[in-house]
């Protein structure tokens, strides 16, 4: 079977699930309906671009002797679409907290419904796709061999954006399960499932044909990052629907343990998600922009064994002073502390590789993003075991200041690792000499630093005035203030916020149309050995 | 050590599973005994469950995302203790499938919300909050007031919950879509309701309309039972497992002067 066929077969599969979920929903008057709805859209829609070239004629063989680009070409451009999207909805959210009513009069545009979709949509939309793209190059090259087939790459990178789009579509219906960065119901849940181990395999099989003797670094961040999303994704999920026909489900778990399951979970989706599979992007994209090696091959292994380890410990610290057994509690606060010696040793590898590129580093923006991101990845690991400290936990949790580490971590470390790696990946793909404008590069590195300490100090400061209100007494021994004093204290640090945020947003608008014109400009670089091994050949110790 | 990883990094099967290994092993030791260690949650042996309308409208809490703001969950902090009532007992959200403690307090915490306002209040807060609190920054859920409950597939859900270890009885399930009317109908027959769901049931028209059974209606009712499930919290010499928690309480007051 040629692998256009089996496109189709898979597509035809989903078009039938979809149209199945419609009818059941419409049934009972479920909003699983739409949902059956899109997923038939979509299997039609991506049908249609199947059948377009599907009677022309097979491509030469001669392909098979270099890297497969495409999919990580389409993870990008779609991880710039989900940012944009995913930022204008935070923003617009961050805007309602400070003026409530610039919204409309429907359920799918209030606060809540919009949150998740600003989560997931930055997370899972921008993230994800991020990390499927430049997984997909970087372990062809450090194996030095093209992916097993194509079909796979694409069912992955296609899949989990329907898998996305279920997300979103979701909120805005009303359809979630409540989990915080899991809140898609069961059948999307299971559809991931699918489309994960689809990724793992594919991830492995590539692994398999390498003709390097060692896996680098890189892959063994992003194999934990598929691996234990995986295990963390199928537990967290564990639920029994009310019924197959509609999209309501109820959580395996109660209570207690459902809130250390829940936050084994979220820390952890934090951990591998967000901190593994873009350590796997810097570990690879920093030392080729700045040409100089890891600065140590022993604090690669360390950081790493250390990070695997010990995050998967740090959950309990969501939960301190709460139901939750205190041992519990004190054993997430110790691996929380410990966990900053392997989340160091990670950032101070990075920034020693740049020895001897530091003015590389002055003059290269590209090189400059992935250097403020380490610098941020390790601002942020010190202020997350600072924040599992069981007493600061006391003044923090439940005030913004945990939306400012959140954001600290995620814009700081994450997005700008992501934008630097896909100012230097963009050229290499599209085989341009550099990007369209590297001036609008230097302009977006300075929106997103500014937005992002725009945003982080109005947070640490909302934050410790709102900690400090609620437990703040009076000389007579009662609560001073009420808790609408300190809501109405709020007001200016949520303008602030909102406006680093839109200096964040303005910043990947500006990133969008310099890829977007890079992609338009005609090729001008030679061609260049980026290639595969030829299975021929023996590779050097 | 170094030497050892040398050889590992070179196959990758091996390396897949160390990683599946080493992650697992925090899990494990800290989410497996917290179901079988009996001292993790209470015993209440007059723990109610919550009624057909009130899960309706705990779904309507869940699918408005009312716990990205609003916490169910008070520390065993002083100050949070006299500002929202007794700390949060384990037992407390035992039938939760999910929990709902949330993670942020945009918005006051909820776990003992119950009783403390009346229905015409939170109707007409839910419907305009700043009508009611010039200064709130909570979203208008004006649309629950005007939105019909679906409650045909109701007895679906408790049967789901009943699967997951909430101890629903075959007459709740079967009765479950004629219980969420009858809660918010005073007027009709609700003896069958309060037969199964208890004395301390609460039957009124939450939201003041008496023609239809409103989303709005189903919302009110489960924030008035919010706290009120269980009476564990109020008697400290039944919660046996709460002493645990209760040096961190003392800890907790050192804010005060």
């Amino acid at each position: 079977m040629s692998e256009r066929q089996r496109g189709l077969i898979v597509l035809a599969v989903l078009a039938f699930i979809g149209l199945a979920m419609a009818v059941a929903g419409a049934g009972r008057g479920d909003p699983l309906q739409a949902h059956g709805y899109i997923v038939l859209l979509f299997s039609i829609g991506i049908g249609c671009v199947l059948l377009k070239g599907y009677f022309a004629p097979e491509p030469p063989a001669t392909r098979l002797d270099s890297y497969y680009d495409d999919p990580s070409k389409v993870g990008i451009v779609l991880a710039m679409g989900w940012a944009v999207f995913g930022m204008f909805v935070g923003d617009w959210v961050a805007w309602l907290l400070a003026f409530p009513d610039l919204t409309f009069d429907a359920a799918w545009s209030s606060f809540g419904r919009l949150r998740p979709a600003h989560t997931t949509g930055v997370i899972f939309g921008f993230g994800g796709n991020a990390l499927i793209a430049t997984s997909f190059h970087v372990m062809q090259r450090t194996a030095r061999a093209r992916m097993p087939d194509q079909f796979s790459p694409w069912f992955v990178l296609i899949g989990y954006n329907l898998f996305c789009l279920l997300a979103v579509s979701g909120y805005f219906l009303g359809i979630t399960q409540s989990k915080e960065y899991a809140e898609p119901e069961w059948y999307a849940d299971i559809w991931l499932v699918i489309v994960w181990v689809t990724y793992l395999l594919l991830y492995l099989r590539t692994l398999a044909r390498r003709k390097e003797p060692h896996i680098y670094v890189a892959n063994w961040y992003y194999l934990a990052f598929i691996l234990v999303v995986a295990i963390l994704h199928v537990v967290n999920n564990l639920a029994v629907p009310a019924s197959f026909a509609g999209a309501k489900s109820y959580s395996a778990f109660a209570g207690v343990q459902d809130a250390m399951t829940q936050w084994w979970y979220g820390h952890n989706a934090v951990a591998f998600f967000l901190t593994a599979g873009f350590l796997g992007m810097l570990y690879y994209y920093l030392p080729k922009r700045a040409e100089r090696p890891i600065y140590s091959y022993r604090m690669s292994i360390i950081g790493f064994w250390g990070i695997t380890f010990f995050y998967m410990w740090a959950g309990s610290h969501h939960l301190h002073y709460t139901a939750l057994p205190q041992w519990v509690q004190t054993l997430g606060m110790t691996f929380s502390v410990m966990l900053i010696v392997p989340s160091w040793i990670a950032a101070a590898n990075a920034l020693l590789t740049l020895n001897g590129a530091w003015h590389k580093v002055r003059d290269d923006a590209t090189l400059r993003f992935m250097m403020m991101a380490a610098i941020f990845y390790g601002l942020s690991t010190f202020e997350g075991s600072f924040m599992a400290i069981r007493s600061v936990n006391s003044l923090s949790h439940y005030t913004d200041w945990t939306i400012g580490h959140v954001h600290a971590g995620a814009m700081g470390w994450v997005a700008l690792i992501t934008f630097g790696s896909i100012y230097a990946l963009v050229p290499w793909l599209w085989k341009r000499e550099r990007m369209y404008s590297p001036a609008l590069v230097e302009v977006h590195f300075w929106l997103a630093l500014a937005g992002t300490l725009v945003y982080v100090f109005a947070m640490w400061n909302s934050g410790i005035i709102q900690g400090l209100m609620w437990r703040t007494y009076s000389d007579s021994g009662t609560l001073t203030y009420s808790f609408l004093d300190s809501m109405v204290a709020m007001h200016p640090y949520y303008v602030a916020r909102a406006v680093g945020g839109l200096l964040f947003l303005i910043g990947a608008v500006v990133g969008c149309y310099n890829i977007w014109m890079t992609i338009r400009r005609p090729s001008g670089a030679e061609a260049t050995a980026d290639t595969p091994l030829p299975a021929t050949m023996q590779p050097a110790e | 050590m170094f030497g050892t990883h040398y050889r590992i990094e070179r196959k990758s099967v091996i390396l897949a599973v160390a990683i599946m290994i080493v992650a697992s092993i925090g899990g494990l030791i800290e989410i497996a005994p917290l179901f079988t260690i009996d001292d993790t949650v209470e015993t209440d042996p007059d723990m109610r469950v919550y009624t057909p309308l009130e899960l309706a409208g705990r779904n309507i809490y869940i699918r408005e995302g009312c716990y990205a703001c609003h916490s169910q969950m008070i520390r065993t902090l002083q100050d949070e203790v006299e500002r929202y009532g007794p700390y949060s007992l384990a037992v407390e959200s035992k039938y939760d499938h999910p929990m709902l403690w949330g993670s942020k307090r945009t918005g006051p915490d909820l776990a003992r919300i119950g009783g403390k306002y009346s229905d015409q209040w939170h109707t007409a807060h839910l419907t305009n909050p700043r009508d009611v609190v010039p200064q709130s920054i909570m979203p208008r859920y004006g649309w629950l007031g005007r939105a019909q409950l679906h409650t045909a597939h109701l007895g679906d859900d408790l049967r789901a919950m009943r699967a997951v270890g909430v101890p629903y009885t075959d007459a709740m399930i079967a009765n479950a879509a004629a219980d969420a009317v009858a809660q918010a109908s005073p007027d009709d027959d609700t003896a069958g309701l309060v037969e199964r769901y208890g004395e301390e049931t609460q039957v009124r028209t939450f939201d003041g309309d008496r023609r239809t059974v409103s989303e709005m209606d189903a919302l009110v009712a489960y924030l008035q039972i919010l706290g009120k499930l269980s009476k564990a919290a109020e008697q400290p010499a039944k919660a046996v497992a709460a002493a645990a928690t209760a040096p961190a309480a003392a800890e907790g007051g050192q804010a005060r002067p």
